[in-house]
């Protein structure tokens, strides 16, 4: 029992210090800009971001796409690893979910953003014609969401119990609301059954549909005419970049997490050395379509497609396009590939350079084929032929993603990071293995 | 030995009992049919009757299977906004040999639709395929394919075709997704990204008289915030017995709207023949290979009327669509 209290003291949810207290105010501040910005589009229109009549999209569905993006990271680092039974993955899963829930939720909101009329939001279900791809967003976003939440929810069943007794006098306001959300739970075999089954249907459900998600995604882009987005390769493309980002998000969230609450016991070298590998598989992986989408074509390219190319390898996005396909994911390949390179502390780099490179490649991906239409570009102002966020764009875009940041924090401060009982589970179950082995 | 015995009874009462059901429903369906059969021979009276199909071909039918209805009563239905004018199918035909870039049409189209935006609906491209082939002037509508890209991909049915061929806007329903303008590979939509001020279009608006109740057939009258604007080829005028204000303005016959049902085409000066038209001129579409079948035929380039140069004394880059004073 004295591990049980050991674990309790180590992983319940504590008050914020300092710098908690400054990180979420910092948060808040990013977001409350971001409104005053988004309402002041509300008023004057979308005339107050740099998109035009041919840079039509800009960093707005850029930024959807990276959070639809880093929302598999629960498809792959939870139900994966537990369809294949790594055990590894107890202490990383609740991270991830967190992660999960926060993304998919912003990747909502940020969609809206970019509708000029959000207040003909319905007229998407009044009018609702099923060929559309964007219909198609509108069924699987909600779903994917329902699923995350409960691939949270589910298992942290029994630790919402564990806590609500833990806080029974330190805060019986807190325990009140654990009990409430603990669904009485008794850990008693028959709720163990139901609760183990149920974990299971959400971890198997979530793959199909987090791979649907992500499809559908890419086919939001390559349904449609347009150079450099009507591609076959478009599905498996962003599925594969969607499981760099979400696992390049999982490291970098993990490692300050592990810094911050002093968990070093628990999340080891070991865990950053596994996931270290998975995160070269993704990045191998995304590097193969990477060759597939733009190496290949550029042999066969024809004029439009090679002007597409060319702005990309040579032109206006080269500094941009070669800084994320060597940052983002060339570097990461060569210095995870080493033993030394999966240390927490050069993960945590190679995590940030990976999730910063998947940003800027899905804003190369949205605006770089917008400004290659098939007629050429004539009749309106100068300044239509390029794009580059404007003030307002930014502002609410930091704030999407404060807002993806604070969701998270919140979740942190109020829910174990490591799964309690699993872990304790484990514990026990690792010392009656060694008793009966000796 | 036994077992086997049992089984093979088995098998056979088993098939026995299949092939009873499988002649069961054959006779009955047999049955059924004959009887059907029988049913015409009793019922005719060998008075036969012969008529005209549609398609101008006699036939004969007997005379008991005729039955009297009522006069159809489409042509005197009322117009429906979804449905566009029964039974005609619109197309233009775009001279581009007669084209000088005089931007006529522009200016008309800006006019009669309060365009106050700075990307024009109607626009004229220099043109120039590539750099040993002759430059050209061409003017660009919205194609109205009858494959719309632009269809497809809109959510809400904002965006729809019509029978007579017309690619509309509905802009009380856009919810400003612009995912018509990325699928649209004729980049002829454009956006209203802020409020538009469009003149004394605004000014009825705000003095709540003459409340201009905004309509798919008459695009820009008025334009809305967060919507996606664009050439409507001019039902409003159709429906006057006119022809689209880009066809009027246009002082060198550029521009040849019709019929493909009628198979007529016209300019205001002349009528002509639409296929005899396009074959003695070999008219082509835009971008024929994506397989969106526009609307709007264009005449090569050839034989032209006047130098391409003369047309560059009125190009510029970029000029701002006049604004309402």
């Amino acid at each position: 029992m004295n591990n049980y209290d050991k674990l309790l003291k180590d992983l319940a949810p504590r008050k914020f210090k300092k710098l908690g207290v400054i990180w979420t105010s910092l948060l808040i501040i990013i977001i409350i800009l971001g409104i005053v910005a988004y309402i002041d589009q509300l008023i004057k229109g979308q005339v107050v971001t740099n998109m035009r009549d041919y840079s039509l999209w800009g960093i707005y569905i850029s930024n959807f796409v990276f959070f639809v993006a880093t929302s598999f990271v629960g498809s792959v680092a939870v139900a994966i690893l537990r369809l294949t039974h790594k055990t590894w993955r107890t202490p990383l899963v609740r991270i991830a979910e967190i992660i999960t829930l926060a993304s998919i939720i912003m990747a909502g909101i940020t969609i809206m953003i970019d509708m000029a009329r959000p207040d003909r939001l319905l007229n998407l279900f009044i009018y609702a014609r099923l060929q559309s791809p964007i219909t198609w967003d509108v069924i699987i976003i909600p779903t994917y969401i329902v699923i995350s939440f409960l691939l949270l929810y589910f298992p942290l069943i029994p630790d919402l119990a564990i806590l609500k007794n833990h806080f029974k006098e330190k805060s019986p306001f807190l325990s009140k609301w654990y009990g409430k959300l603990s669904l009485n739970w008794t850990g008693s075999e028959a709720q163990k059954a139901i609760q183990t089954k149920s974990v299971k249907i959400v971890a198997i459900m979530i793959i199909p549909v987090g791979l649907i998600l992500q499809t559908i995604d890419a086919w939001l882009f390559s349904t449609t005419y347009r150079v450099g987005w009507n591609s076959t390769n478009m599905g498996a493309y962003f599925i594969s970049g969607a499981f760099v980002a979400g696992i390049g998000a999982l490291v970098v969230v993990v490692y300050i997490l592990r810094r911050t609450y002093h968990l070093e016991n628990y999340i080891t070298d070991l865990h950053f050395d596994k996931i270290g590998r998975l995160l070269t598989l993704a990045c191998l992986t995304y590097l193969y379509f990477n060759i597939n989408e733009y190496l290949i074509p550029a042999f066969t390219a024809s004029v439009e497609e090679e002007i597409h190319l060319r702005s990309l390898f040579t032109g206006h996005y080269a500094p941009l396009f070669w800084a994320v396909t060597i940052g983002g994911l060339i570097i990461p390949i060569i210095v995870l590939i080493f033993k030394k390179g999966r240390k927490p502390l050069p993960m945590f780099i190679i995590g940030m350079l990976v999730v910063l490179g998947s940003w800027w490649k899905r804003y190369i991906i949205v605006t770089s084929t917008l400004l290659h239409p098939f007629l050429p570009i004539q009749g309106v102002p100068e300044s239509w032929h390029h794009y580059f966020p404007s003030l307002h764009e930014w502002l609410i875009t930091f704030a999407t993603l404060a807002m993806a940041l604070l969701i998270i924090t919140i979740l942190v401060r109020y829910l174990p990071i490591i799964p309690i009982q699993r872990t304790a589970d484990e514990q026990e179950e690792l010392k009656t293995n060694k008793t009966t082995k000796s | 030995m036994e077992n086997k015995n049992t089984s093979s009874r088995r098998k056979f009462l088993d098939k026995g009992l299949k092939l009873g059901i499988v002649t069961a429903i054959g006779g009955i369906g047999l049955s059924k049919i004959i009887s059907k059969l029988n049913a015409k021979t009793e019922n005719s009276s060998h008075d036969k009757m012969e008529l005209m199909t549609t398609d101008g071909t006699l036939i004969q039918v007997d005379s008991t299977e005729v039955i009297t209805i009522e006069h159809p009563t489409e042509h005197n239905a009322k117009y429906n906004i979804r449905e566009g004018f029964a039974n005609r199918k619109f197309v233009m035909v775009v001279d581009l040999a007669k084209c000088k870039n005089a931007l006529s049409c522009q200016s008309a189209c800006n006019k009669h639709h309060y365009i106050t935006g700075d990307n024009a609906w109607l626009k004229v491209y220099k043109m120039q395929e590539s750099k040993d082939t002759a430059p050209y002037w061409m003017p660009t509508t919205c194609q109205h394919c009858d494959q719309p890209a632009c269809v497809t991909v809109c959510p809400v049915d904002a965006t729809f075709k019509r029978r007579d061929g017309l690619v509309l806007i509905d802009n009380t329903r856009c919810i400003g997704c612009r995912f018509c303008m990325a699928a649209c590979p004729y980049s002829t939509r454009v956006f209203n990204w802020s409020e538009p001020d469009q003149g004394e279009i605004t000014l009825n608006m705000d003095m709540g008289d003459h409340a201009q109740k905004s309509s798919p057939d008459h695009g820009g009258v008025p334009s809305v915030k967060g919507t996606v604007d664009k050439c409507d080829f001019c039902p409003h005028s159709v429906d006057k017995g006119e022809l689209p204000h880009c066809v009027t303005a246009c002082p060198n016959g550029v521009f040849y709207f019709g019929d493909k049902y009628e198979d007529t085409v016209t300019n205001g000066d002349e009528t002509v023949r639409l296929s005899k038209l396009l074959e003695d001129k070999s008219g082509y579409r835009l971008m024929e290979g994506l397989g969106t079948e526009p609307s709007v035929y264009y005449l090569p380039p050839v034989d032209r009327l006047v130098d391409f140069e003369d047309g560059l004394e009125d190009y510029t880059e970029f000029q701002s669509v006049a604004k309402p004073e």
